[in-house]
């Protein structure tokens, strides 16, 4: 297979970015989308010229790190795939594919398509745990989980923060990041005690961070590379609105 | 120079717990005062820094990732072992020592693993407090499954995505952390030097993989959790980022090396299809409890498609082999037998490196739908990366390295020959032995960092001068100039070939002559090639790009260039070990059957290694291994 690549190149944060034409060569049906840009780095290489940097690292669809929009859509369409694990053979022969960092307020860009994430990494740390001191839990089987409750916890906890959703949604939001934490420690008992807290502090530290709002769009949960439903967005939204009617009768300190 | 391990004497059962009792304890109060680095952030090392944290030491936490949540634990899926016995089939703590020590083929120390066992049920009590969504029975219990290597249900699990669950439970106790206050997250930072000052480790040299900026941070003890070095094979199932580079530097500066030559091949990947390839894939090794493996009998067979291939020429080689354990034989056994298969001309698909995995028969006896449940995932994770429909034909699999279970060379307190430098997780070689069972590895890195390292860390710094060292020592710029001088050197080269030639060219040696099977001559072959790639890479590899800037060249170039030091004292290790056990196999040393023989009288300890130069020969360390609890014999799962 030839394809002709149209790939945005930008220095450092800073510098103005452009697109430039590429053209992968003795491809076959069987790489990797990233195992082609390889073949595309080692020919820009042995030319001298600086290859495309971009964020990859487990190759197998779980850790999250992989990210570029191809031809407009996160991961680059294939339903529940990470961009890692889609393959040459869903492009054709003499196809044009235009490729481009996640584009996010949130999500700066560093160079070409790898850009800053942490963004999703202060939402956690703003809240996003159980807290629980190392040592001296009880049994864990102490409190028994109804299975449908830790089947949903564990929809939620799949997700693997690639921030696919937040490049898809008009408005740029992590909703459906931070409903997917919110709703696993909402929907068990360990996380009980401080929910009211957590979502509160998600949600504020959302702003703070520049991502936008939920506006029902869902392109996150389509562009999501593991399924994660928007019926997560929903329990964060009733879970905050929750936290808004304890503060406002007293029953949680306002934060 | 014989090494202690310092494991505790006496009564086993007692061993840690009165360890514990008589360390040193550090006053809460003075604890902020100490600063404990701590490099690479997976199971070991989020769970030891947030550990830590909590405890109220000042901790600096690095990974080369853009986060923590991506360190290569969270690609793990089967599950992680605990002694809970709550399905009541006999299990205990004795018994998972009893099969870890086994697994390892006697060639791990027992008081560590006793305590690996003891711990392993407070990992699961404290996990599932902290919120990992572990599966639960109907009665809302904790679930378990079966693993490879044992006759109890003791694996606790999350769907197949079990090391993930437990990395982002580690990753939201250290996010708490770094809220508050306690630990300071450095992420895209890759640590280049270990800073030895008056023989004690106290800081390292770092380069901000963003920036390029090489940066001195000093602590009162450093931690490496960095993982494992199987990417020396360059085909492996590690993450492309997993490296030998911190243990490498560390080794460099005094820290001993130990078995290195104990690798692990998983048995369940899928096979590599093409010189393009960047990484093997592993498929659950719960797969092969309703798929049977068979290679065509008939070598003429082999192109043929599997579904033409009649019942009697079909040759169902671990069923024949090893009836009662069967398709489920441990990761060292079919790793082997497949190999010898292949290597018989009798393997299937692309290059003829692959056996079948049928499901044709457990899908007749319980229906697609079934199967389709039980593994639905993986069938569609198959068929994604090789588009071959596995309900419908046979799936392909083979070998591929997966697990290394040597390491920087640790005592009981997971502290190294070099005072002040800890090593945890994969990075040592202590729990292990020679091979790894399934669902051991998550265990240990938990077992490491939320419940040793916490203990054992005060012992050295209750007697340790807080702050003893700033980043103002001579041997901070020594260090720094001599990253940059290596850099530099890198950029300047501007050869003919990329680094991925040389990471390709290294990894089919170590692959095709340190691999499954070693020999005396491949092994000594590989130290004539090893050396030779050295003074080429050196000479004609090519990286674009500066060094003060976003340069993932660099960053390979860097790791390639120890991989290939690494792997020359891997192969010397395995030259040495004249024996076989667990992952490694010496084809010298086997029964008649093929199985694998082990020389107790001769090598019943771990292989230190002194590093004393590039191109010289290390210097080889003994720490005897005693068997008190468990007796030595013949590892057979026939």
């Amino acid at each position: 297979m030839k394809i002709k690549l149209i790939v945005w190149r930008q220095a450092n944060p800073e510098a103005a970015g452009h697109f430039e034409t590429y053209e992968a060569k003795d491809i076959t049906p069987h790489h990797s989308f990233l195992e082609m840009l390889d073949v595309v780095n080692e020919d820009l290489i042995k030319q001298g010229k600086d290859p495309i940097v971009f964020d990859h690292d487990c190759r197998e669809g779980i850790c999250g790190t992989c990210s570029a929009v191809v031809n407009g859509v996160p991961h680059g369409g294939q339903q529940r795939t990470t961009l890692c694990q889609l393959h040459m053979r869903k492009f054709k022969d003499g196809d044009a594919i235009y490729l481009e960092p996640w584009r996010a307020r949130a999500f700066p860009i560093i160079r070409d398509l790898m850009v800053d994430r942490s963004a999703l990494d202060r939402l956690i740390q703003a809240a996003g745990w159980v807290s629980c001191h190392t040592g001296g839990a009880p049994d864990g089987n102490a409190s028994p989980i109804p299975k449908p409750e830790a089947e949903y916890a564990m929809d939620a906890a799949e997700c693997i923060g690639c921030g696919a959703c937040v490049a898809a949604c008009p408005n740029g939001s992590a909703m459906l990041f931070a409903g997917a934490k919110v709703s696993q420690y909402a929907a068990l008992p360990q996380g009980q005690v401080e929910a009211p807290q957590r979502v509160a502090a998600m949600i504020q530290a959302m702003a703070e961070n520049g991502f936008g709002n939920c506006s029902n769009h869902y392109e996150c949960q389509a562009a999501c590379p593991k399924g994660v439903d928007v019926k997560f967005i929903t329990r964060l939204n009733r879970e905050f609105h929750k936290a808004l009617v304890l503060e406002k009768i007293g029953a949680i300190p306002s934060t | 120079m014989i090494l202690d391990g310092k494991a505790p004497s006496g009564r086993i059962q007692d061993s840690w717990d009165k360890y514990r009792f008589d360390l040193k304890l550090v006053n809460p109060a003075n604890k902020r005062k100490y600063k404990v680095l701590v490099v690479g952030t997976g199971l070991a090392g989020a769970s030891a820094a947030a550990s830590l944290g909590e405890l109220g030491y000042n901790v600096e936490a690095f990974c080369y990732q853009d986060s923590p949540r991506r360190a290569h634990s969270i690609a793990a899926q089967g599950g992680i072992n605990a002694a809970k016995n709550y399905p009541n089939d006999g299990d205990g703590i004795y018994r998972l020592f009893y099969d870890t020590i086994k697994g390892g083929d006697f060639r791990a120390r027992e008081a560590d693993v006793w305590r690996l066992a003891q711990v392993s049920n407070n990992i699961v009590d404290q996990c599932v407090a902290q919120g990992v969504p572990f599966a639960r029975d109907y009665a809302g219990y904790l679930d378990t499954r079966s693993f490879g290597g044992a006759q109890v249900s003791r694996t606790f699990f999350a769907r197949g995505q079990t090391g993930q669950q437990l990395l982002l439970g580690a990753y939201s106790a250290l996010s708490r952390q770094i809220k508050a206050g306690t630990v300071k997250l450095f992420a895209r930072t890759e640590m280049l030097d270990l800073v030895v000052i008056d023989g004690e480790a106290k800081g390292i040299t770092v380069r901000d993989l963003v920036t390029g900026e090489i940066r001195a941070h000093a602590g009162d003890a450093v931690v490496l959790a960095t993982g494992g070095y199987m990417n020396v094979y360059y085909l492996s199932t590690n993450a492309m980022g997993c490296s030998a580079t911190a243990i490498w530097k560390a080794a460099k500066k005094g820290a001993f090396l130990a078995n290195p030559c104990y690798t692990q091949i998983h048995p369940t990947c899928i096979p590599q299809a093409g010189d393009y390839q960047s990484k093997l894939t592993l498929m659950s090794e719960s797969l092969r409890n309703d798929g049977r493996v068979w290679v065509p009998k008939k070598k003429e067979d082999c192109g043929k498609p599997a579904g033409q291939i009649p019942e009697e020429d079909r040759d169902y080689y671990l069923e024949r082999k090893y009836p009662t354990f069967g398709n489920l034989a441990p990761r060292d056994i079919a790793s082997r037998a497949a190999k010898e298969q292949c290597d018989d001309g009798r393997g299937v698909g692309p290059g003829g490196r692959g056996v079948y995995l049928d499901f044709r028969d457990s899908i007749k006896r319980l229906g697609e739908k079934v199967i389709a449940e039980r593994y639905g995932n993986l069938f569609e994770m198959y068929e994604r990366i090789t588009d071959e429909n596995g309900y419908k034909q046979p799936m392909r699999i083979y070998p591929a390295p997966h697990y290394s279970m040597g390491g920087l060379w640790v005592d009981y307190d997971l502290m190294s020959n070099v005072p002040g430098l800890f090593v945890l997780g994969e990075a040592n070689f202590s729990v292990h032995g020679a091979n790894r069972l399934g669902a051991s590895a998550l265990m240990q890195g938990l077992a490491d960092g939320y419940f040793v390292i916490p203990n054992t860390i005060g012992g050295y710094l209750a007697a340790a001068t807080p702050g003893k060292v700033t980043v103002d020592h001579p041997e901070f710029a020594k260090s720094a100039a001599e990253v940059k001088a290596t850099n530099d050197k890198l950029l300047s080269i501007s050869g003919k070939r990329t680094v991925t030639e040389f990471t390709r060219e290294l990894g089919s040696v170590m692959w095709n002559d340190v691999g499954m099977a070693r020999s005396d001559a491949s092994l000594k072959s590989a130290l004539q090639k090893i050396p030779a790639i050295r003074e080429e890479f050196w000479k004609n590899v090519k990286v674009t790009g500066g060094s003060g800037e976003t340069n993932q060249q660099i960053e390979n170039a860097g790791r390639t260039a120890d991989f290939i030091e690494f792997a020359e004292m891997l192969t010397r290790d395995a030259l040495h070990r004249k024996e076989s056990c667990g992952g490694h196999f010496r084809v010298e040393h086997q029964y008649p059957d093929g199985e694998a023989m082990r020389d107790d009288a001769n090598f019943c300890y771990t292989a230190a290694w002194e590093f004393k130069g590039i191109g010289k020969e290390p210097e080889l360390h003994k720490e005897p291994l005693k068997f008190e609890n468990v007796h030595l014999a013949v590892r057979s799962y026939k």
